[in-house]
């Protein structure tokens, strides 16, 4: 996965709360399982409108009041939100089409848990910042830029670019921070701590070993 | 400052974790019990499979085979060519890795696979149960851990049995007395969810409790856990006792009594069903008075828009929807038909019982023709409308009653369409009326049983 370390761009604002899932990647799109390509279909049912005939994208048309179709925020890197963003199913089909459309960085007061950890594993950063300052970024409509290594998003003015950013910051937890600045995965990031697990299994036994087993020759239906 | 009691889920976790005490935010490394992917989350898993094992990871076999089953349940009956394939894909994952429990569309048992879950005794009190569906929440309700994890999480605790968690914090919900017979366990979670709202329980456990959960049936427990997720909450949790136990042997063994498995309610010296503990055990204790809930309905586009049916707005509605794993349980079933006996659906009303065995009792214990009399459909377990991908999904403007778990924009078809969410009797009477109404308008409240499902 490509490290996180500084992204700056323009924001887009996406003034909900309540995101939920559906709504990043509508249903419709969760049979196909390529994790590229996804980005076509995020926001796919506020973005477009259905033309005539049209149902699986045959004859859409972009809706022009939703934000991601606003010419402002093209090539936007960085999503600002309201609160419990991602909530709802666990399809991790809704991080891969944030990745895949070209969100590196989502900004939001709160997210669902499981969209939050799905963000790690996908080279998306979730920032948490005070309700306050989301606010006010949602408004703002200047570059920000988050910097991962500093645990600091920077807002620069649009009128003068020159003038020190207004600095906010966050805390992302250690090993999470890692996996994202050194671009690893989950899995890699495991394999490092391979000696700290074994350990951890040999003082530990196999808790599973109580466990009586699942019955597979049971009669089905019964 | 740890506490020296630990509640339930901080024991399962130090007990799945080898460790003598865990605390709320400790991140902790626990083995998993049993695992399920499905028809959307298993194909997502052998993807993330592909691509880790271009980076040279292994992935020829799995942690283990007898811990893992599957479900299929999105997107059966197949509704276009590629849900079949991804079908394929999973039978073909299935007998490469030697999963014998997959529970297969059109060949017996199957289901929706939260059902499943507790209708095959897939899970037991004091397990770590992590499934690739976020309503996995669901099975909690029998005394585990349990919660639902992405693709890369599942692919990664099929390799490894294993996975981090942050030891949540635990809101404890305490329901004094039985439910009234009007009112179910779907009233009961809605109204919580309108109380705490969508992100009220968010990285937290929501555990029940007291004498209401007591009295309360498995399946009303597995109601409350299933909608925990729409409150944000990591996990859902309720004390396994003999209840529990008396639940899952009875579908882990054979009615001519030909086995005799039994449900431990300990493990390693941890009893998962020693009584709830201090009110300083959990972050914060809610209560509820049973005798003062009443029926609810959760209005369009939240689950956390709940008013009583008795204020709700008069709507007209096109559909009356009793399926999915939130509210098309048996007892879910039964409720319905005590209301839709002997009485005319006047809306377009579908009963998809969630799994096949609850199909078949359905069948046997007359429910069916109760369903079919009333002039509703009865059609086969899946989550097709409830997620609004195939088998009954809304158009554009339509309204819909519900017994599922969520009510999103176009969750269950059109973007425009609305739903709201109610309790199996709800549905029903609203199925008769065509407006969202309350059960004791077609059933006298005289007639009502203690409630408790």
């Amino acid at each position: 996965m490509e490290p996180f370390r500084t992204v700056r761009s323009v924001a887009t604002p996406l003034d909900k709360i309540n995101v939920d899932t559906d709504q990043i990647v509508p249903k419709q799109f969760l049979k196909l399982v390529q994790r590229s390509g996804f980005g076509r279909y995020l926001f796919y049912d506020w973005r477009y409108e259905r033309g005539e005939g049209g149902s699986d994208g045959a004859s859409v048309v972009p809706r022009p009041d939703f934000v991601l179709n606003d010419p402002r925020y093209k090539g936007s890197a960085i999503l600002v939100t309201g609160e419990n963003f991602g909530c709802g199913s666990s399809r991790e089909h809704a991080v891969w089409a944030l990745a895949d459309y070209g969100f590196r960085a989502v900004i939001a007061p709160s997210f669902a848990d499981i969209f939050y950890n799905n963000c790690f594993k996908n080279g998306v950063l979730p920032v948490t910042l005070e309700r306050g300052e989301v606010r006010g970024m949602l408004k703002f409509g200047g570059d920000i830029e988050v910097d991962l290594e500093a645990g600091e998003v920077r807002m620069y003015s649009p009128g003068d670019p020159a003038a020190p950013p207004r600095v906010a910051r966050f805390e992302i937890e250690p090993h999470r921070r890692t996996v994202l600045l050194e671009g690893l995965d989950e899995i890699a990031q495991t394999l490092k701590y391979e000696k700290e697990i074994s350990e951890f299994e040999k003082r530990s036994g196999p808790t599973n070993g109580a466990i009586p087993p699942l019955s597979p020759d049971k009669p089905l239906g019964a | 400052m740890p506490r020296i009691v630990m509640n339930l889920v901080e024991r399962i976790l130090a007990r799945a974790s080898g460790r003598s005490s865990v605390s709320p935010d400790d991140v902790v490394f626990a083995k998993v019990d049993r695992a399920m992917v499905h028809d959307v989350s298993g194909p997502g898993v052998i993807k993330v499979f592909e691509k880790i094992a271009g980076q040279g990871i292994p992935t020829d076999k799995l942690w283990d085979p007898d811990r893992v089953w599957v479900a299929e349940d999105h997107f059966v009956p197949s509704a276009e060519k590629i849900s079949a394939e991804n079908i394929a894909r999973l039978s073909e994952f299935t007998s490469r890795y030697g999963i014998k429990n997959h529970f297969r569309y059109g060949m017996g048992q199957y289901g929706i696979c939260h059902t499943i879950s507790h209708e095959e005794a897939m899970v037991m009190p004091g397990d770590v149960y992590v499934g690739g569906d976020s309503h996995t929440n669901t099975t909690g309700a029998l005394g585990a851990f349990a919660c639902g994890l992405g693709h890369t999480d599942m692919a990664y605790v099929l390799l490894n049995g294993q996975i981090w968690f942050k030891v949540p914090e635990t809101m404890y919900f305490r329901l004094n007395g039985r439910l009234p017979g009007h009112v179910m366990a779907k009233d009961f979670i809605l109204r919580i969810i309108g109380d705490i709202g969508t992100d009220g329980g968010a990285y937290r456990t929501m555990q029940f409790g007291g004498t209401g959960i007591e009295e309360m049936s498995v399946e009303g427990r597995l109601t409350l856990c299933n909608m925990t997720t729409e409150a944000g909450a990591k996990n859902g949790i309720v004390r396994p006792d003999q209840k529990t136990a008396a639940y899952l042997e009875e579908r882990m063994n054979d009615a001519g009594g030909g086995t005799t498995a039994k449900v431990s309610l300990s493990r390693g010296g941890a009893d998962y069903s020693e009584p709830d503990g201090a009110e300083s055990d959990y972050a914060a204790v809610y209560e509820y008075e049973a005798s003062e809930l009443e029926p609810v309905v959760a209005e369009p586009f939240s689950p956390e828009n709940t008013r009583p049916v008795s204020e709700a707005p008069s709507v007209e509605l096109d559909k009356s929807y009793i399926g999915s794993c939130t509210g098309a349980k048996y007892e879910d079933l039964e409720a319905a038909a005590r209301i839709l006996k002997g009485k005319k659906v006047r809306i377009r009303t579908e009963v998809l019982p969630a799994a096949i065995s609850i199909y078949r009792r359905a069948m046997e214990s007359g429910l069916l023709r109760i369903f079919l009399d009333a002039g509703a459909t009865v059609g086969p377990p899946t989550c097709g409308a409830c997620c609004g991908a195939h088998m009954g999904v809304l158009g554009k403007d339509e309204v819909c009653i519900s017994t599922t778990n969520r009510n999103f924009p176009g969750r269950m078809g059109h973007v425009e369409s609305r739903t709201y969410l109610a309790s199996p009797m709800v549905a029903a009477a609203s199925a008769v009326t065509g407006r969202i109404t309350d059960p004791r308008e077609i059933v006298p409240a005289a007639s009502w049983g203690g409630g408790g499902t």
